[in-house]
């Protein structure tokens, strides 16, 4: 037994209840709501292996969302994403002309992105430039070295073992995709709430320099975050690849807002210091489920642009209406 | 009939002029802390009057209430010897007051001209800025206090004189009667000071009152022609400079007991444990050498940028030095960083708690586990139980208020605020604890008890470096001072040595 007086509580409120009235919690409830919305609208929605293809909506996007929060939680962004997609496709795609196998294929596609991740890296917390400025700049120079290299060819002829990664399944209708970004979801959710890795995250999300002054290594875990979406689109890379079976200097355009929508939309403060895993992934489901549903009415992908902007300005602005409707 | 302002002990000559702006017995009381107790103080035209006093003796909040930033609880502002309340900045700026302050609030991205214009510049017929008034107007005003400036350079461009004058531009911009400097030259550098001087001496012929607030004895006595003198809120003594001694203003300045408010200690002094040898920076301070031992109190004065706080956070890693070498318990140790820093046992309470002590929207028990995550962890994942015990048991050791250990620090008083910094330290273990003006903004409850734990700690052999500049406390707390000026040890006092007079001359320089 515990006999100390406690003159402190450690908390006022449980974990719990602090989860039930969260961002997390609302999203939860919207992503419910549109799953219902869309098993009406359409009758080839509640299928298994429809939906299983939905998932292929934003597995890959998800996987980069996930290293992409954190950077935004440090208070950082990397909009390069889209175009290291591109050169690290590229480059397996020269490979393949190469004859280079798949597990060689899988190490040039992490490799490049890691090397793309540490070169924000060094430019962002080496020299102290803006990241959105640099990114801004390396998303133009990595899209731009696949066009040079590719101009309007495309390189196909992967090897069939290779499409595994964007076309396998696991088991029934759980796809190899799905269940990698099950596995990094969880990674990253517990690298960020239960690693001292995350604290520092967060401390340096919300006051850099306090973070500094209590001894976090700031620079260092920036650049270990550059790293890590560099990675991860890598790993996006190698997926998509696979799954288009070709590679094209075109691919991926205009993922990184998507990403950053996905990482805003699940809760991310874009100004840094907080959001959660847990928020990204569901906001990872709403995406998939509102552009596989549009899909399914056969909407056009220009309209589906202005549904998912629409959204995430209504869910955001709707906690912000609550209060100011409630306080008045 | 009104009570004319300003006589107190005065020999100063009121016959003949009437004081263009006063204080009649004002008073000003913030929760917890009477800031100004019935204090009068008159400025006259043609003349400079020098305010002396401590830091908390009152002399922000009288700038304050003469530019209307205050509101005072008793007493009454005079202009022309006519009562007349200031209830916003703008009322005492339409009475011709205006103040340049100790950091100049100035636009970084702005012209010159339109930083001493801002919110009041010339417009054409369209109601639009006339820019070439403005830059014609500007230019005027500023060959007229003698600074050769041009008025389209954005203020970014200029150096740290130039912005002072380019404030004082502003300052008089508004056909200023009144001119207020709230320690002008603390930031500048010798030949800047000169120029400074100047200007105020032509300040003085065009007529203007001149409200001079400084620590510096030499140039009081230089351009001052009224002295008066502020200790705890009160006027103390005010009059001619020229009817006083440098020694009768610092009594006036420290006068007073300071024995009994703080804890009596028995310094058991061991061995060294931090040795400093040649620390420099190529500007802020040179040649920083000392010895710390186990147990020891060491206080570090000076006046506002004497290099003291610069000094420390090159010795915790924030700054990098040009040459100097630091050794922990006699063996060298090499620091570039904070987390250097702390891994060799130096960590340091800065003075803004906000921006660099803790994270305000982080709760209690992450802020104070920050620099201990490996010690709450096991492979790199945090224990939540061990970082709770941890913050708890440090929280009550401090007597922390709070209502949980999940509150957000932002959510605490200042005093408590402190306490999870000097917490958060305390759970790293360290060897030399570095407390950088640790009472600051802290009131009267929370600084004993500060100075009490301060105590506690050399007295369980911690080393302890105090930084402040509140003279009662320097003196209270410190087994040894060193004092700084202009970057450089002027003194090391001990004992004997020990008195409010001898440390205020070492930090002016007389």
């Amino acid at each position: 037994m515990n006999t100390t007086v406690r003159s402190i509580p450690d908390r006022l409120r449980s974990p719990f209840e602090q989860r039930l009235k969260s961002w997390e919690s609302l999203l939860l409830l919207v992503a419910i709501a549109i799953f219902v919305a869309n098993s009406f609208a359409s009758p080839y929605f509640l299928n298994a292996w429809n939906l299983s293809d939905a998932t292929f909506n934003f597995t890959e996007k998800a996987m980069i969302a996930f290293a992409m929060a954190l950077l935004i939680i440090s208070g950082e962004i990397d909009l390069s994403v889209a175009a290291i997609i591109a050169l690290a496709s590229t480059a397996m795609g020269a490979a393949v002309q190469m004859g280079v196998g798949t597990p060689g294929l899988v190490f040039i596609g992490l490799s490049v992105g890691l090397l793309c991740g540490a070169f924000n890296g060094i430019l962002v917390t080496g020299m102290g430039l803006p990241s959105i400025v640099v990114t801004i700049g390396t998303m133009s120079l990595f899209r731009g070295i696949s066009f040079i290299v590719l101009g309007d060819q495309a390189y196909g002829g992967y090897p069939a073992s290779f499409s595994y990664f964007g076309q396998g399944y696991v088991w029934w209708v759980i796809s190899f995709e799905f269940v990698l970004f099950a596995i990094i979801a969880v990674i990253y959710a517990v690298l960020l709430r239960k690693a001292n890795f995350g604290r520092a995250v967060y401390a340096i999300g919300n006051n850099p320099t306090g973070a500094m002054f209590s001894g976090i290594r700031v620079q260092r875990v920036k650049f270990i975050l550059f790293l890590l979406t560099g990675l991860m689109s890598g790993i996006a890379a190698v997926c998509l690849t696979a799954r288009l079976g070709s590679t094209r200097p075109s691919i991926a355009t205009g993922w990184e807002l998507e990403i950053v929508t996905m990482v805003v939309l699940g809760g991310v403060s874009i100004l840094g210091g907080s959001g959660t895993i847990v928020g990204v992934v569901i906001a990872a489901f709403v995406m998939g489920l509102v552009t596989f549903g549009l899909g399914l009415l056969n909407v056009p992908g220009i309209v589906m642009s202005i549904v998912i902007g629409g959204l995430l300005i209504g869910v955001i602005a709707l906690p912000r209406l609550w209060t100011m409707w409630r306080s008045r | 009939m009104l009570q004319h302002p300003g006589i107190t002990t005065t020999d100063v000559d009121t016959t003949k002029a009437v004081a263009v702006l006063a204080l009649d017995k004002v008073t000003k009381t913030f929760p917890g802390v009477k800031a100004l107790s019935e204090v009068s103080l008159s400025l006259y035209p043609g003349k400079v009057t020098a305010l002396i006093g401590e830091n908390g003796a009152g002399k922000s909040t009288v700038v304050k209430i003469l530019t209307g930033i205050y509101q005072p609880d008793g007493g009454q502002i005079l202009v022309d010897d006519k009562p007349t309340p200031f209830p916003v900045p703008q009322a005492a700026a339409t009475h011709g007051v205006t103040a340049i302050h100790q950091e100049t609030v100035l636009f970084d991205e702005l012209s010159v001209a339109e930083n001493i214009f801002l919110g009041h510049a010339p417009r054409n017929k369209f109601g639009l800025i006339d820019l070439a008034a403005m830059t014609e107007k500007a230019r005027a005003l500023l060959s007229g206090i003698g600074a050769d400036i041009d008025p389209a350079t954005k203020l970014k461009d200029l150096g740290i004189a130039s912005k002072h004058l380019v404030a004082i531009g502003r300052a008089l911009s508004i056909d200023a009667r009144v001119v207020i400097m709230d320690e002008p030259t603390a930031a500048l550098s010798h030949k800047e000071i000169e120029e400074l001087h100047e200007l105020v001496e032509s300040l003085k012929a065009q007529g203007k009152a001149i409200l001079f607030i400084s620590h510096k004895f030499d140039e009081i006595f230089r351009i001052a022609d009224n002295f008066t003198v502020f200790r705890d809120g009160q006027l103390i003594g005010d009059g001619a400079i020229a009817e006083v001694t440098e020694a009768a203003l610092v009594k006036m300045m420290v006068g007073r007991d300071v024995s009994q408010i703080f804890p009596q200690r028995t310094p058991n002094v061991a061995d060294t444990v931090l040795s400093v040898a040649g620390y420099s920076h190529p500007t802020e301070f040179e040649d920083i050498s000392f010895e710390l031992r186990k147990g020891e109190i060491l206080g570090f004065y000076g006046l506002v940028g004497a290099g003291r706080s610069e000094f420390m956070q090159a010795l915790f890693g924030i700054t990098r030095t040009s040459a100097g070498a630091a050794e922990i318990d006699g063996a060298p140790v090499q620091i570039k960083s904070p987390a250097d820093a702390v891994d060799n046992g130096i960590v340091y309470v800065p003075e803004d708690r906000g921006k660099q002590g803790a994270i305000l929207d982080l709760p209690i028990f992450q802020n104070v586990s920050l620099p201990s995550l490996g010690r709450i962890s096991s492979k790199g994942f945090l224990k939540l139980a061990e970082e709770f015990a941890l913050a708890r048991s440090y929280a009550e050791r401090l007597d922390l208020r709070a209502a949980s250990l999940d509150t957000h620090v932002g959510n605490l008083s200042g005093g408590n605020q402190q306490k999870v910094v000097i917490a958060k330290w305390l759970a790293t273990q360290p060897k030399v604890i570095i407390l950088d003006e640790p009472t600051k903004g802290v009131d009267i409850g929370s600084k004993a008890a500060v100075h009490e734990f301060m105590a506690e700690l050399a007295a369980e052999g911690l080393a302890v470096i105090m930084v402040s500049s509140e003279i009662p406390e320097v003196l209270g707390m410190s087994d040894r001072v060193i004092v700084m000026r202009e970057g450089r040890i002027v003194a090391e006092l001990a004992d004997d040595d020990l008195k409010p007079e001898t440390l205020v001359r070492h930090a002016a320089g007389i």
